[in-house]
């Protein structure tokens, strides 16, 4: 109806209506796949399956109806930079409750300094 | 000790400027000039400051008796509340909401922050959280310390914890929307010619700043949130009866308030680099190392939030990684340090106030900071933790520092801000005041807690009163100190003599606008050609 | 600030941008509001990730409690939110689209739809919200796991992160539909154009932040152990 060969967007990517739903199609197969994988037992896999799966499926939502793959490279650096503070939080965390069990085996030269022989 | 002679004022009439331009509250209450919400922040944290100075002169009272004044219960409530207010309410916003919302639209050359009203808005957010949290003082105030560690605070405690959890959650995003607006506002406004490598310093460290309050802020709301609802509901989740992890809050809880003191020091470092080098007459030395230094703190900043953990039962080996990330987080700082010495060597020194602040700064934060050193070394933290040794560290830091540089950068812009000269006499008095009773005040903390004597206590071992006399005695004269100010600044207000465009002859966009600038800042967008602190032989004064 | 009428069809060389004053183009404040958007999502990102910062440390150091949650979380509900969050979606895309062709009528339709789909989801988890409460599963309030008696400590820890979590994802929905109803309102008042669309196109940034945050929480929350058909 309208034709916008006379307005000037400001910088305007209008999306195709196709790619949309194509998206759209594809975040929905991918829910009903991750969960009919979790009907499956994995074990440790599980929960990294559905993870990659949540990983892709945000993905999409943020490349393509966010609209990052137009964005400038400043807004790119921004998100992962959120995502990589988000990382950091969870894995230095982490890793002192995986590594508060391990135990430490002292060296025989630390334990015998004076005499002993040296390896 | 030569002094840059202030221009002699040619105004005649009133010039119209962004204080004159509008009268009456709703002006004011419904501004959006960040000059004038500068003006708002400025008035609010300054009461919250003599608040929590309040706080220390009553705790410090009751420290000249080593079996304490009040009881152990009011002596928690005190120095609970004194954290509360001066980390949240006072050093936190203190440089960006007030200086920096000020110049850093007139350092980029822009017409205003990118988003104004998100800067009025912030304001507001502001006096919300203080009004909670001063609830929570007339009330009886809280008695967990400012780090409201679980389970005493949410189990254990009668105190008005949620009061206070919620005021300074509240205080949270008032200073996320602060950082946002700078990083937006210098990312995007910048004027024609004004490229990153030719801003002031100040303004890198302010967007520094913002990083850290946009990517740590968050994590302090979550867990103040989680910590409200196991208070009121006991869901279990800091309750290690039910397997709750009491650690988990203090990770959540220190992955914030690390990088809030560099919040809390990134800007006083900006306005360091900005008065040396006025008083040096010379450009800062290794402009690109203290631009750089500024990002290698936020970045790092992240990284080492573990060092307040060390005695917690943290794993070892996360213990060890967080130590040694601990000292390369030193290194960025020490090289501003060598930067600022170098700018002055060779350069013409006079010794104004700022000045005086800025020397104060420098000598107060290296021993601050060196001491940090003392503290990210796992060995001598275990002796040190939890004692005096740390209350002198911080404080050496964050007032030695911090507020020294904040009085610094009053002094500096005061005839910016308000078009009128304070006397210089009184400042270089109060300054020297300030120096006197900070040092004495916290260096016999460094040997309190050498010695042994545990923070957070209302008693202590008789053998320690003469320190102890000694502090107090010193924090009196500091109250004087910043006392001074406060009077001879607002005398100047009306009394103190108007100044013109550029009193100490410095470079910087700020200085080529009239004082008080006007409300759109720029009569023309500028065009910069020049690099930052463009000083040429010491000239005469532009009036 | 005066709203120009821009109709739709006609020219709209003259169509009012909003240009604030502050500002030295159109282009530049779109820019200043894309990225301002961008670092506030930033820092719900971190604000959503000390809940799941929670959640990992948890569910790794109690890996079996978490698990015999899972049959108390209803995954066809879980999973029929998210489908209904996708559209609501790609109806917010359409929107945005609609706005940028100054299509208003289009505009209104999908913001319409997307809001339709955002209360259903709201519904949804209100239903499931009861079934929770139904079957003693509110900690802090009525929690009990007379199943698995050996969990019931850590299966409460995790039954809190399930309410926070979505809790909070909720009422930022609730936040998303007020929003929306602004630029319902904007919208009809036709203020929305090719020229000026920025509001629409933030909104919309925000509203697929927080769809991303479903699903992540779908997975984690729903689909622990592995459930049966």
């Amino acid at each position: 109806m309208t034709s916008s060969e006379h307005v000037t967007p400001v910088h305007a990517h209008i999306p195709k209506v196709g790619t949309l739903v194509g998206v759209w199609a594809t975040l929905v197969v991918f829910t009903v796949i991750t969960a009919l994988v979790a009907t499956v037992n994995l074990g440790e896999f599980n929960v990294v399956v559905a993870l990659i799966i949540a990983v892709t499926k945000a993905s999409l939502v943020a490349w393509i109806f966010m609209g990052v793959r137009h964005t400038t490279s400043l807004t790119k650096l921004f998100v992962v930079a959120g995502l990589v503070w988000l990382g950091i939080m969870i894995l230095i965390t982490a890793s002192d409750y995986t590594s508060r069990t391990w135990t430490y085996q002292a060296q025989p030269w630390a334990t015998n300094p004076a005499g002993g022989k040296s390896r | 000790m030569a002094t840059i002679a202030h221009g002699t004022p040619e105004i005649a009439a009133e010039e119209v400027n962004y204080l004159n331009v509008e009268h009456g509250w709703k002006s004011w209450l419904f501004t959006t000039d960040h000059k004038r919400i500068a003006v708002l922040y400025l008035i609010s944290i300054t009461l919250m400051f003599f608040l929590g100075g309040l706080m220390a002169v009553l705790f410090r009272i009751n420290l000249l008796e080593p079996e304490g004044i009040f009881s152990a219960e009011t002596y928690n409530r005190l120095f609970s509340m004194h954290g509360i207010i001066m980390v949240f309410f006072f050093l936190v916003p203190s440089i960006p909401a007030t200086l920096a919302n000020f110049l850093i639209p007139i350092m980029v050359g822009a017409k205003d922050l990118a988003f104004p009203r998100v800067n009025l808005l912030s304001w507001y957010i502001y006096v919300i959280g203080a009004f909670l949290t001063m609830y929570a003082v007339i009330r009886g105030g809280v008695d967990t310390g400012w780090t409201f560690y679980a389970p005493y605070s949410s189990t254990y405690s009668n105190s008005y914890v949620l009061a206070a959890a919620f005021g300074v959650f509240t205080a949270g995003f008032s200073s996320i929307l602060t950082g946002l607006n700078f990083i937006v506002t210098v990312h995007k406004m910048r004027a024609p010619g004004m490229s990153w490598s030719r801003l002031p310093l100040f303004v890198w460290s302010n967007y520094a700043t913002g990083l850290i309050q946009v990517l740590g802020t968050p994590v302090l709301a979550i867990v103040l949130l989680l910590l409200a609802f196991e208070r009121i509901a006991h869901v279990g989740i800091f309750d290690p009866n039910i397997g709750g992890d009491p650690i988990l809050f203090q990770h959540l809880f220190w992955f914030y308030s690390h990088p809030a003191v560099y919040i809390m020091i990134l800007p006083g470092m900006g306005v360091i680099s900005e008065i040396v080098s006025c008083f040096s007459r010379k450009r800062v030395f290794g402009y690109n190392f203290v631009a750089f230094s500024s990002m290698a703190i936020a970045v790092l900043s992240f990284v080492v939030w573990g060092h307040h953990m060390f005695l917690t039962g943290q794993s070892m080996y996360t213990s060890l990684a967080f130590s040694f990330l601990s000292m390369m987080v030193a290194v960025p700082s020490a090289i501003k340090v060598f930067n600022w010495t170098a700018t002055m060597y060779k350069g013409s020194v006079s010794f104004d106030t700022p000045m005086l602040y800025a020397f104060g700064f420098i000598g107060l934060f290296t021993i601050g900071g060196l001491t940090g050193l003392h503290l990210a070394t796992l060995g001598t933290d275990i002796a040190l933790h939890g004692t005096y040794f740390i209350v002198a560290h911080f404080h050496y830091v964050m007032v030695g520092g911090m507020v020294m540089a904040f009085m610094g950068g009053l002094h500096f812009w005061w005839p910016k801000i308000t078009g009128r000269m304070y006397p210089e006499a009184w400042s270089k008095f109060a300054a020297l005041i300030v120096f006197v009773g900070f040092n004495l005040t916290f260096f016999p903390q460094f040997v309190l807690g050498y010695l042994g004597m545990p923070r957070r206590y209302h008693a202590y071992p008789p053998e320690f009163q003469a320190l102890n006399v000694l502090s107090s005695a010193g924090a009196s004269i500091l109250g004087v100190g910043y006392l001074i100010p406060m009077i001879y600044m607002i005398w100047s207000l009306k009394k103190g003599p108007k100044v013109g465009p550029n009193p100490w002859g410095a470079a910087g966009l700020e200085w080529q606008i009239q004082s008080p600038p006007t409300t759109f800042n720029f009569d023309e967008t500028p065009i910069v050609t020049e690099e930052a602190y463009n000083y040429g032989p010491l000239e005469e004064v532009i009036g | 600030m005066a709203e120009t009428i821009a109709p739709i069809g006609h020219e709209v060389g003259a169509a009012d941008t909003h240009l604030r004053h502050h500002f030295a183009t159109p282009a530049q404040q779109m820019d200043a509001a894309t990225l301002g958007m961008w670092t506030f999502l930033i820092t719900e990102v971190l604000f959503f990730g000390g809940m799941f910062t929670a959640y990992a440390i948890y569910r790794g150091i109690y890996p079996a409690a978490f698990a015999s949650t899972s049959e108390y979380m209803n995954v066809k509900i879980g999973a029929t939110n998210t489908i209904v969050l996708i559209c609501s979606s790609l109806t917010m895309a359409m929107a945005v689209r609609s706005a940028q062709l100054s299509k208003r009528a289009s505009l209104i339709k999908y913001l319409i739809a997307t809001m339709i789909f955002g209360t259903a989801f709201l519904v949804i988890k209100g239903f499931e919200y009861h079934a929770k409460w139904v079957e003693h599963l509110v900690p802090g309030f009525n929690f009990a796991f007379p199943e698995h008696p050996e969990f019931v400590h850590n299966a409460q820890i995790l039954f809190f992160l399930y309410f926070c979590m979505t809790g909070m994802h909720a009422l930022h929905m609730v936040v998303g539909l007020g929003l929306l109803s602004y630029l319902l309102i904007q919208g009809s008042r036709r203020v929305f154009h090719a020229n000026y669309y920025a509001p629409v196109e933030m909104i919309g940034l925000y509203w697929h932040f927080v769809d991303i945050v479903w699903i992540f929480l779908f997975p984690l929350l729903y689909l622990i152990g592995h459930w049966h058909l």
